[in-house]
Parts: structure tokens; C-alpha cells; sequence
């Protein structure tokens, strides 16, 4: 009984991480970028988030400070997609690698590993919270309650707005985008650095409010599943919502079964996010629904051709 | 000089990669008329135009739009002065509607409020100008839905409602039916009553005669003429549009008695959705030179994709006499029958760009064992037989062996692909616009070549959209028309009449 009313409690804090980081890599791709490196990212912003709450000592502070510093690391990324044109999988795998090493250098340098920090307040929605069963859902901090907001601007943002109309030609046919006088480069650019800051501000929110403080690569995967996630929902962001509730609901679920006696290998735990992933491809593949649905210029660098 | 011109090119010029694609053109497009841009394959329309539509900066020469010199930076600032270009292949993006695919387009005129208040608009704007010029078109219906015809017209709506006033149509009619074909005609030439200009780049001489007020004839990268379709006879036109025979550069004599049939090809169609072939025939003899003409796009490539084993979705029989069906051939059996292939693409099909020159050679004779068993290369004999062949023909630019295929300029890429595919005596050489981007001695050689191979027996069939090449090297000239070899002809030959089979067919 408690274990079903915890289970359903914690769902969301384990949903939110996802749901952050798929909306991210869904505006980065809808430009046509392909964008593998979230795990990184999420890394990035979870120590910078953490950095920044010790040193200031606000937690409003930290989240903005995590997503800068995502968007300022992902011009990395940027420079060598967009301007050196290397390939778009390899530059994603590099990014994820250096910043587990960035961030590991940093967080012990700066002595920030294993400090605690306070998080957030939970705020009861009144009179959700006193529903039977899922009460316990609605009993969040803040930043879980901004989430469906902040999706509602990004869907209207890229569907109902012409700067979205463009993100998406230029995800969809660069070169039609290019003859309507739109300037590729910069589009997929800020397409990058507000698709990484979000991811940084999922990984922020592991750091800061879920686990309340730093260990090294401490995101265990969950970029990766974010990334699979993505084409699960087939670069929808409300398929990819209701996606993170699912995995979120399948990762509150294993703490819940230890708590509950069955004995469950931590090598297990740490492999089931990309068994997860993996399946999810596997799935995807073998359903064989043609991904209409993809960014058709995804993964494809642009080049303006002089002649055609 | 009178206020109606539209458009005035003088002296205008070129060069792609060393290659003159224009040479001192001229060209003047007044308001209010239909003015046709025909020519040949490769004569210089396209690139003419996408000079005046700002995609190209050209080299030399000037521009003046509405008698006023201008300088164009981009596509964005030729839109600016009313310019409007239909390309061959749409610039559309698929899965948007056809208004956000306008809305798109319309970044440099300033409109202002929200999204869906422009949308709205934009939806509204493509009604009223369909409406007006007769076009049917749901605003709301995603680009993939619909047919190249329909697409064509969101593509000229497109630059309508952008404010095209001079609006440039490049090959519009190859896409399409007779019917459609027809009512797009009509309705730009409805555009230009009304005082636009219409600039219509073709090579159908229908096209022209039926709808254009004024022709420019452009050949070879040059400005040939510009004159009133109706005072001029059609095989005038057709004599400007090919010319005479370059001097020094006769045709084949004839007269040469061919050996026995060695490919049979019988009713080849394409399976796909466009019917690209549509039951072709021919027969080729040993000791032969077959050439076959046509105006580009009419199935040359899906043939010789065909015939090559380059993947293409085909039914009907491709018969090398005694040995079956060619299609049933993999890449050593073709080898093992001496059939030689030189397709266009030479870098994409025939060569292996980032591998040495030797290890381009060597492709061919791999499985032979000449070079050693499978697990062992002998790169000593590789080399010594790369660097024979490089010799004997004349490949040029080899600093090294080892060095990449890709480096190769044209001609030398061309020269090493025959070197390795007549390393062995060839039954049946297949070669696709042979000497296409290739200078004058360069053509030459790989010309020799191929009569060489001729008069050694080989069936040669040749594939090539340059009608100079076909008249100066063939036996015997198939012209291919929508699919099929609609006409044969035995050398000599006359140059107007095959002419007159390339645009006249219906």
C-alpha cells in the first residue's frame, strides 16, 4: 500500500529529468542537428548547478548558472557541427566523454563532491494532494510544476511562431530554407544552445533537487535514455512527456522493489538504462512505421552548393 | 534604348572548374512578353538564369533590370527587384502546407502581428491569386500530398506572391503532361498580357512555337540569335538550335559493314513510377559503334543504369546472343563475357576516390588471383601492371601510384577507368557520355579508344546528349524520345532530320 503511494509519489521527480532533457534534444534536432551529447550536458549542468548553489547560496541562481553553463559548453559542440562540419554522431560521443571528464576534474577540484544542498521546498496542491492513492503526486517542488509550462511555450514556440516555422524548414530542407533568404547557421546555432541549456537544467535538476548533491557522472545514463526517448516519441514533445512518465515510472519503480525486499543487483540497476535504450531502438526498428517524423535534413551538415 | 526592357544581359560570361559554361552572352527580355530560352542540354540556359536570379555572380558583363544596372549579392536581393525563379527541382519543404511553405518565403517583404494572424493572411493571399489566375490549390494541403504539377504551382505562387514581376521558368514543361503542360503555358502567358515578363527556359520547340512571342537560341555557352518564333520555319530553328557540324570534326563515314548481333534489348521498361523506359528495342552488332541521341532526360540514364548493373527497377530482356540475360550477370560474369563499362558518374560508379590509383586498377582483376590468393596481395605485380596501363594510356598526373584516384582531374579519371575496363580485349564496351566535361585532347583520346575497341570486334554502344559526339562517332544513331529509340538512322546520316527526331516526337 505505503509502496504504491511512494511508488506514484516519486514518479514525477524521476520524470522530470527526462522530460527536460527529450524537449531539449527534440528543439536541437528540429534544426537538423543531431545531437547525441545530452549526457554530457546533463553533467555539466548538475555540477555547475551544485557549484553555483555553494557559492551563492540561491537555488534560482543555480538552476540559471547550470543552463548557461550547458549552453556556453554546447558552442563546443556547435563549433565542430556547424563551422568544421565533422561528422554529427562522433562529435556528440567525443562531447559526452570530455564532459564526464570536465566535470569529475571540476567537481573534485573544486571540492564540491558530496556537499549537501537544501533543494527545494514541496509545494501540496490542495485539494489534488489529498486524493487517495496518487495525493502523493501532487505534493512537488517548483521546478516539477514548471515543467508542463515550459513545454506548452516550447510546442508553441516551434509550431505557432514564424522564427519556429524556420527552425523547422531548416531541420526539414536546408536548402529551401537557404533560397527563402532564412540563415541556416544561425537557426541550427540557437536551435543548439537552447535545446543544450535545457538539457543542462535537467541535469540540474538531478543534482540540486532530486539527489541534493554531487558525485561524479552521477546522471548514470539517463542523457542516453533522453536520446532514445526522443525517437520513441518520434520528435513529438508530448508523446515525449507522457514517455518520461513512462521511464520515470520504471525507474521510481526499482528503489521501491529494494525497499520492498527483492534483492536486486546494483550492476543490474546500472545497466538498465541502456538495456532500456537498446530496446527502445530495437523496438522502433522492428515496428517498421516509417519515421515520417524525423527532421528529413537530420544529421546532415549544410553546405551552400554553388552549382546544382 | 526604350523603358520596356525587363531583363538585359550584356557580355555576360562563365567558367565552371575551367569549363566556359558562357562565353559573351546576350540577352534582352522586354515587359509584357513571353520570351523562350531554348537550346540544347549543357548550352547555358540554367546558368544564364541563375546568374539573373542572383545565384550565380557572373564573370564578366553586365545586368540591367528595368534599363537600371544593378549587382546582385544573393537570391534575397533579386526578389527584392522582382525577380522570380522556378527552379527544375523544387525548393519546397515536404512535409509543411503550402502556406507555411509561402510564409516561409516571404522574409524580406515586412509583415507584421501574430503568427496565426499571418498565416491566416498568407492563406488568404494564396486563395485570391489562385483564384485569379486559375490555379487549384488548397492553402492547407501538405506539400507531399501533392503531384509535381501541383507542386509547380505552389513554386510559382510562391514567387507571385513574393512580387516576382519578371518570373523565370526553367524547363517547366519536363515535368509534366501534355495537358498540364498546356494549361501552365497558357496561364503564364496571361502573366505577361498583364505586363510581366515571362522568361521560359526550354528545349521543346512545341513549347516555343505555340507560346513564346520572342526566342534567344543559345549554343555552346553562346547567344546564337534572337528572333520571332512565327518568322522563322521550324527546321530554321532546329538548324540554329544543333548547328552545323564544328569544322575539323566529321562525321563518321558509314558505310561499315557490322559483324553479328551481340545484345538484344527488347521491350525495357521501367517498373518504378515514372515510366523513364517504355518498351525500348535495340540491337547491337560486333563491330559497331551504336550511338544513341536524344535530348537529355529521356530514359538515357535509366538505360545505361540498366544495361551497367547499377541498380534499376526494370522488366523486359537485355539478351548478350548465346549466354542469356544480362540481368541475371553478376560483376564476374560481366567481366568473364569482356563486357566493359564507363558510366557517367566516374567518380561515384566507376572509381573508388580515397584508394590508390593501383588499387583502382587492380579492382577488376581482383577475383582473377593475378594478384595473389585472398589472403595474400601482391602489390609489387599490382603496381607494375597500374603503372604499364598508366603508360600505355597516357594517364596524366600520376605523381605516384599511391596516390589518391580522386586527385584525378576529369580526363585522366576517365582514361584510368577505360585503362582498367579494356585491360582485357572488351566484347562489349557500354559508355555513358564518355567524354562529358572533357577537354579537347582528352575527348580525343578516350574517342580513339573506343574505335579502337570497335574494330577489334567489340559491340560498342554509346550513350551521350552531345549530338556532335554521337554524328562524329556512330555507325549507326538510335534517337530515344520518352523512353524509346524512336528512330534509326545508318551513317551518313542527316544531322536535321535527327534532329528533328529528338524534339519533334510526341
Amino acid at each position: 500500500m505505503t509502496l504504491i503511494t511512494s511508488w506514484i509519489g516519486n514518479t514525477p521527480e524521476f520524470a522530470v529529468p527526462f522530460a527536460l532533457a527529450a524537449l531539449g534534444l527534440i528543439i536541437t534536432e528540429k534544426s537538423g542537428v543531431l545531437a547525441l551529447g545530452a549526457e554530457g550536458l546533463m553533467l555539466v549542468g548538475a555540477v555547475a548547478g551544485i557549484g553555483a548553489y555553494l557559492t551563492f547560496g540561491q537555488t534560482a541562481v543555480a538552476l540559471v548558472m547550470a543552463m548557461l553553463a550547458a549552453g556556453v559548453v554546447s558552442l563546443l559542440f556547435a563549433l565542430m557541427v556547424l563551422v568544421m562540419r565533422i561528422n554529427q554522431v562522433i562529435s556528440g560521443l567525443v562531447l559526452v566523454f570530455f564532459c564526464q571528464g570536465l566535470t569529475t576534474l571540476t567537481g573534485t577540484l573544486m571540492g564540491w563532491t558530496n556537499q549537501p544542498v537544501p533543494g527545494l521546498p514541496a509545494i501540496a496542491l490542495w485539494p489534488l494532494s489529498e486524493l487517495p492513492y496518487v495525493g502523493r503526486f501532487f505534493v512537488q517542488n517548483l521546478v516539477v510544476y514548471l515543467v508542463p509550462v515550459i513545454f506548452l511555450i516550447a510546442v508553441w514556440a516551434l509550431n505557432r511562431t514564424t522564427p519556429g516555422l524556420r527552425l523547422r524548414a531548416v531541420g526539414e530542407n536546408p536548402q529551401a530554407a537557404d533560397a527563402a533568404g532564412i540563415p541556416v547557421l544561425g537557426y541550427r546555432l540557437a536551435a543548439i544552445v537552447i535545446g543544450s541549456a535545457l538539457i543542462g537544467l535537467a541535469g540540474a535538476f538531478i543534482s540540486v533537487l532530486s539527489t541534493k548533491l554531487w558525485i561524479s557522472n552521477m546522471t548514470a545514463g539517463r542523457g542516453w535514455i533522453a536520446v532514445a526517448l526522443v525517437i520513441f516519441a518520434r520528435w513529438s514533445p508530448w508523446k515525449a512527456l507522457a514517455g518520461a512518465l513512462l521511464f520515470g515510472c520504471i525507474e521510481a519503480l526499482i528503489p521501491q522493489l529494494a525497499a520492498s525486499g527483492i534483492k536486486l543487483s546494483q550492476y543490474f540497476v546500472f545497466m538498465a538504462p541502456y538495456a532500456i535504450t537498446l530496446g527502445v531502438m530495437i523496438w522502433v526498428a522492428a515496428a517498421k512505421r516509417e519515421n515520417r517524423s524525423q527532421p528529413g535534413a537530420l544529421g546532415t551538415p549544410f553546405i551552400r552548393e554553388e552549382r546544382t | 534604348m526604350s523603358k520596356q526592357n525587363a531583363i538585359q544581359l550584356s557580355g555576360v560570361s562563365k567558367t565552371f572548374d575551367g569549363f566556359k559554361a558562357l562565353a559573351d552572352a546576350n540577352f534582352t527580355a522586354r515587359w509584357g512578353e513571353v520570351h523562350a530560352l531554348l537550346g540544347e542540354n549543357g548550352a547555358g540556359k540554367s546558368s544564364l538564369m541563375n546568374i539573373v536570379a542572383g545565384l550565380y555572380g557572373p564573370e564578366g558583363g553586365s545586368l540591367f533590370i528595368d534599363d537600371n544596372p544593378v549587382k546582385l549579392k544573393g537570391p534575397k536581393e533579386a526578389a527584392k527587384l522582382g525577380i522570380g525563379m522556378v527552379h527544375q527541382h523544387f525548393k519546397l519543404v515536404t512535409p509543411f502546407t503550402v502556406a507555411e511553405n509561402i510564409l516561409l518565403n516571404l522574409g524580406h517583404i515586412q509583415t507584421s502581428g501574430l503568427y496565426r494572424e499571418r498565416l491566416r493572411r498568407v492563406t488568404d493571399d494564396i486563395r485570391a491569386m489562385a483564384a485569379r489566375i486559375g490555379f487549384d490549390i488548397d492553402p492547407d494541403a501538405r506539400i507531399g500530398q501533392l503531384s509535381i504539377a501541383e507542386q509547380q504551382r505552389v513554386e510559382i505562387l510562391k514567387v507571385l506572391l513574393a512580387g516576382a514581376k519578371i518570373l523565370i521558368l526553367d524547363e517547366p514543361t519536363a515535368v509534366l503532361t501534355e495537358d498540364e503542360a498546356e494549361r501552365l503555358l497558357t496561364t503564364v502567358q496571361g502573366f505577361a498580357r498583364e505586363g510581366a515578363a515571362v522568361i521560359l527556359v526550354t528545349h521543346k520547340m512545341n513549347d516555343v512555337l505555340r507560346y513564346a512571342d520572342q526566342v534567344t537560341i543559345m549554343r555552346a555557352g553562346r547567344t546564337v540569335k534572337t528572333l520571332k518564333p512565327d518568322a522563322v520555319s521550324v527546321d530554321e530553328l532546329i538548324r540554329l538550335t544543333v548547328g552545323e557540324s564544328p569544322a575539323g570534326q566529321d562525321a563518321s563515314p558509314g558505310g561499315r559493314v557490322p559483324g553479328e548481333p551481340f545484345l538484344r534489348v527488347q521491350g525495357l521498361r521501367s517498373t518504378g513510377g515514372r515510366r523513364a523506359l517504355n518498351g525500348l528495342d535495340l540491337t547491337l552488332n560486333r563491330g559497331e559503334i551504336y550511338g544513341i541521341a536524344g535530348v537529355g532526360g529521356n530514359g538515357q540514364s535509366e538505360l545505361a543504369n540498366a544495361l551497367m548493373g547499377i541498380p534499376e527497377a526494370v522488366s523486359g530482356r537485355m539478351e548478350i546472343v548465346g549466354e542469356g540475360d544480362l540481368a541475371d550477370f553478376d560483376a564476374a560474369r560481366r567481366r568473364a563475357l569482356g563486357i566493359a563499362a564507363i558510366p557517367a558518374d566516374r567518380y561515384g560508379a566507376a572509381l573508388a576516390g580515397p584508394l590508390s590509383i593501383a588499387d583502382n586498377f587492380a579492382l577488376g582483376d581482383i577475383h582473377s588471383g593475378r594478384y595473389g590468393p585472398f589472403w595474400y596481395l601482391n602489390t609489387r605485380a599490382i603496381e607494375a601492371d597500374a603503372a604499364e596501363a598508366v603508360r600505355q594510356f597516357d594517364v596524366q598526373g600520376v605523381r605516384s601510384l599511391k596516390q589518391k584516384a580522386a586527385l584525378l582531374s576529369g580526363g585522366n579519371a576517365q582514361k584510368l577507368v577505360i585503362a582498367r575496363e579494356f585491360s582485357h580485349p572488351p566484347q562489349l564496351v557500354l559508355a555513358h557520355s564518355p567524354s562529358r566535361g572533357l577537354d579537347v585532347k582528352a575527348t580525343e583520346a578516350v574517342r580513339e579508344r573506343l574505335r579502337a575497341a570497335r574494330d577489334n570486334g567489340a559491340a560498342v554502344l554509346l550513350i551521350s546528349e552531345d549530338l556532335d559526339e554521337v554524328m562524329a562517332m556512330a555507325d549507326r544513331i538510335g534517337v530515344m524520345s520518352a523512353g524509346r529509340i524512336v528512330a534509326e538512322f545508318s551513317q551518313p546520316a542527316d544531322r536535321q532530320a535527327i534532329g528533328q527526331a529528338m524534339v519533334n516526337h510526341v
